[in-house]
């Protein structure tokens, strides 16, 4: 090889190797990761983690590459599946409360890697947690359900006795009493996130027990389904499930997390990323509202929409007092609003009212 | 017509190369599947990503085994039972109440330093999936009543019961009320075999079942007489053989080796107990036990065959965006294959061409 070859090989190297350089430099997607607990196709609470992500990835644009997997359990398997994202990517969200020890463990591994938990508690300073205040949702549909039930027994299919659930079911509870004192609130327990065929049981089970209006913590539409073809009434649930229920559906409670996704993600992106805590409800706009059905009382639609602008402008509470907890003792006073925690983070307890007993 | 007449002999060199064959069919049938639904360029790095890369990589490879390990030590317990014709189909209600069990102990002494915490915690998890299997061992020596629908139905009943310990006694006070236990502490977690990873040391003890197993079918005489009673019940009561005997002896091994994969789960890579404790390692340790023809050896390789489904198909999903499906869909293949093979080895197709 002669000398004038060589070096003009060494100075091509050279070259790409700073052109290399330089194009990292310049336009360097974010690279971000979902975890989701069930299929994307489950039209609730996944499907609805996945519209946040592809409006993060309209927004967003060149700016970003996402990788999803689906179906991860809540188990240890999860640990692998999080420490596999987050050898690949800049940032990682985990979107189910049963991630939450895993994704700490990995976090702790790796330190330069951001982490964004959906529904827990346990922040580091790079793990972020983010939920929403979906009992605010509850509210609107509690005093639709309270008007519309004929039967006066409202059916709810409820996954976990999780914090995040209590609050939904006394948070409807409250609202639907106070148009209507005479309703009761029937609660199946499910324990599963995603099980249309127990889902539909349940609704079975429900309706049987005379109830007429369904409510769900549950992520599929199987309950709607039946709902349809029963011919009662019940709610979408973290999706508009309009298509499986045309005339059950009175309204449905979305949860939109897009805006937060493309946040967060170009937080990263300009470096300005750093550990929160977001609880944020109808007023941030992270919990919307399906269309309301016209097969409704205009006065019932009316009520629900005053209900909605209300939240949205943080005149009520979902939670004032007074309000007594099942046994009878005082939980808060004439006027008194709960603090997020320990009240709400933690709620354990039906309140007064409530007939169903407290799964233990 | 097609019949299956019996073969007289059955090759040798066929039945050890069959658990190969099924194994190449299921790659082929992969393969195929890959072609139709990836771009070219696709396919290779695809099934590299499937098969090879659990094997290589140096954060997967110990993964694969973290994951075998359960699946070996309820696949052995269920060989034993299974070889007899007892059918243990719930080890995984077993496993469930096996984990609670220890985990309890560990969480009863929560913060208590001591080397014979780890132990009291494997025997207490043992001793829970002995009793949960001893259930369904006395309703079929008393009553006669099906065991398969017993364990399977039990199965139910412990995952309630683990729901119920986790929203009462065994619920983490400081959890913000969610049902999960406490993170174990430091004694209460088993010794990691390879630094920076969560490979434990239940694996090793899996690998010592197995050859314990295997050692106690050739040499023992219960080995003998569960082999016997599986494969000519009157012979083994004209032998002397006490039925009732064999069918507790073997559900209490399959229950307690059951029990122990959950203490190893709770203690290993989950680290606390919580709904996610059952996690189909009672079921699908019946494949892994069937794709080794019930053989203690086979085990060991068809439990780590069977990660490798899992961590590859976890892979596929985050790198190439394919359906969370694709384990299930290999699992099946293979045992589909595998259960092929076998009927070929022992019968022969012949086409009948008289009409009756």
């Amino acid at each position: 090889m002669s000398k004038g070859r060589f070096s003009s090989i060494l100075k091509l190297s050279v070259l790409s190797a700073v052109l290399a350089f330089t194009s990292n430099v310049s336009a360097d997607p974010v690279k971000a990761a979902f975890v989701y607990i069930g299929p994307t196709g489950d039209h609730g609470w996944t499907y609805a983690h996945d519209e946040g992500v592809k409006y993060a990835k309209e927004k967003l644009g060149d700016d970003v590459i996402v990788t999803t997997i689906e179906n991860v359990a809540e188990n240890s398997d999860s640990e692998r599946v999080i420490t596999s994202l987050a050898r690949k990517n800049d940032i990682v969200f985990t979107t189910s409360f049963g991630y939450m020890n895993p994704t700490i463990k990995v976090a702790k591994r790796y330190p330069d890697v951001k982490f964004e938990h959906a529904t827990g508690y346990m922040l580091e300073d790079n793990v972020s947690v983010y939920s929403a205040r979906f009992y605010e949702g509850r509210h609107v549909i509690g005093k639709i359900a309270g008007r519309m039930t004929e039967s006066n027994v409202i059916g709810y299919i409820a996954s976990f006795p999780i914090p995040e659930v209590i609050r939904g079911i006394n948070s409807a509870f409250l609202a639907a009493k106070s148009v209507n004192p005479d309703v009761q609130i029937k609660v199946v327990w499910v324990y599963s996130w995603y099980d249309p065929g127990k889902e539909a049981d349940a609704a079975n089970a429900l309706i049987a027990q005379g109830a007429d209006v369904l409510m769900q913590h549950t992520d599929s539409t199987a309950a709607m389904t039946v709902a349809e073809e029963k011919g009662v009434h019940a709610f979408g649930q973290a999706s508009n499930m309009r298509e499986w229920g045309p005339n059950a559906q009175l309204t449905g409670i979305i949860n939109d997390w897009g805006p937060y996704y493309a946040d967060r993600i170009a937080a990263v992106r300009d470096g300005t990323w750093t550990s929160s805590d977001t609880f944020a409800g109808v007023q941030q706009g992270m919990v919307k509202f399906a269309p309301m059905n016209n097969n409704m009382p205009t006065e019932v639609k009316n009520e629900a929409m005053q209900a909605i602008i209300d939240l949205s402008m943080g005149a009520i509470h979902p939670f004032t007092g007074p309000i007594n907890k099942q046994d009878g003792s005082p939980w808060l006073a004439e006027g008194e609003t709960p603090p997020n925690f320990p009240d709400l983070l933690t709620m354990d307890f039906y309140v007064e009212g409530i007939d169903s007993q407290y799964p233990n | 017509m097609i019949k299956l007449i019996p073969r007289v002999e059955n090759s040798k060199a066929m039945i050890l190369l069959s658990p190969l064959l099924a194994m190449t069919l299921t790659a082929l049938s992969a393969l195929i599947i890959f072609i139709f639904i990836l771009d070219d360029i696709k396919v290779s790095s695809v099934f590299f990503t499937l098969f090879v890369l659990p094997l290589t990589d140096s954060y997967l490879f110990p993964e694969l085994l973290v994951k075998a390990a359960p699946l070996m030590i309820i696949g052995l317990g269920l060989s034993i039972g299974f070889r007899a014709g007892i059918w243990n189909i719930g080890a995984e209600g077993q496993y469930v109440i096996g984990g609670i069990a220890g985990g309890a102990v560990g969480l009863y002494f929560y913060n208590v330093e001591g080397f014979w915490l780890l132990p009291l915690m494997a025997i207490a998890s043992i001793l829970g999936g002995m009793f949960y299997a001893s259930i369904a061992a006395f309703l079929r020596i008393r009553y006669q009543v099906n065991e398969i629908l017993v364990t399977l139905m039990l199965t139910y009943v412990a995952v309630l019961f683990l729901s119920a310990m986790l929203q009462g006694p065994l619920r983490n006070p400081a959890g913000f009320n969610f049902p999960e236990s406490r993170i174990f502490h430091d004694s209460a977690m088993l010794p990691i075999i390879w630094e920076g990873t969560r490979l434990h040391i239940g694996f090793i003890i899996a690998i010592i079942i197995s050859l314990v197993a295997w050692f106690g079918i050739k040499k023992h005489m219960f080995g003998m007489q569960i082999k016997i009673t599986g494969s000519a019940p009157r012979a083994a009561k004209f032998a002397g053989f006490n039925d009732n005997k064999t069918v507790l002896y073997s559900l209490l091994i399959s229950g307690g080796l059951a029990g122990l994969a959950g203490f190893f789960e709770a203690s290993g890579p989950a680290g606390q107990l919580t709904p996610g404790l059952p996690q189909f390692y009672g079921f699908t340790a019946i494949i892994v036990a069937f794709l080794a023809r019930l053989h203690p050896i086979g085990i060991l390789f068809s439990s780590l065959l069977i990660a490798l489904s899992y961590v590859g198909g976890e892979e596929v999903q985050i790198e190439y965006n394919l359906p969370s499906s694709i384990t299930q869909i290999f699992q099946g293949m293979l045992l589909f294959y595998f259960l092929a093979c076998d009927i070929l080895i022992k019968y022969k197709v012949v086409l009948n061409k008289t009409k009756n």
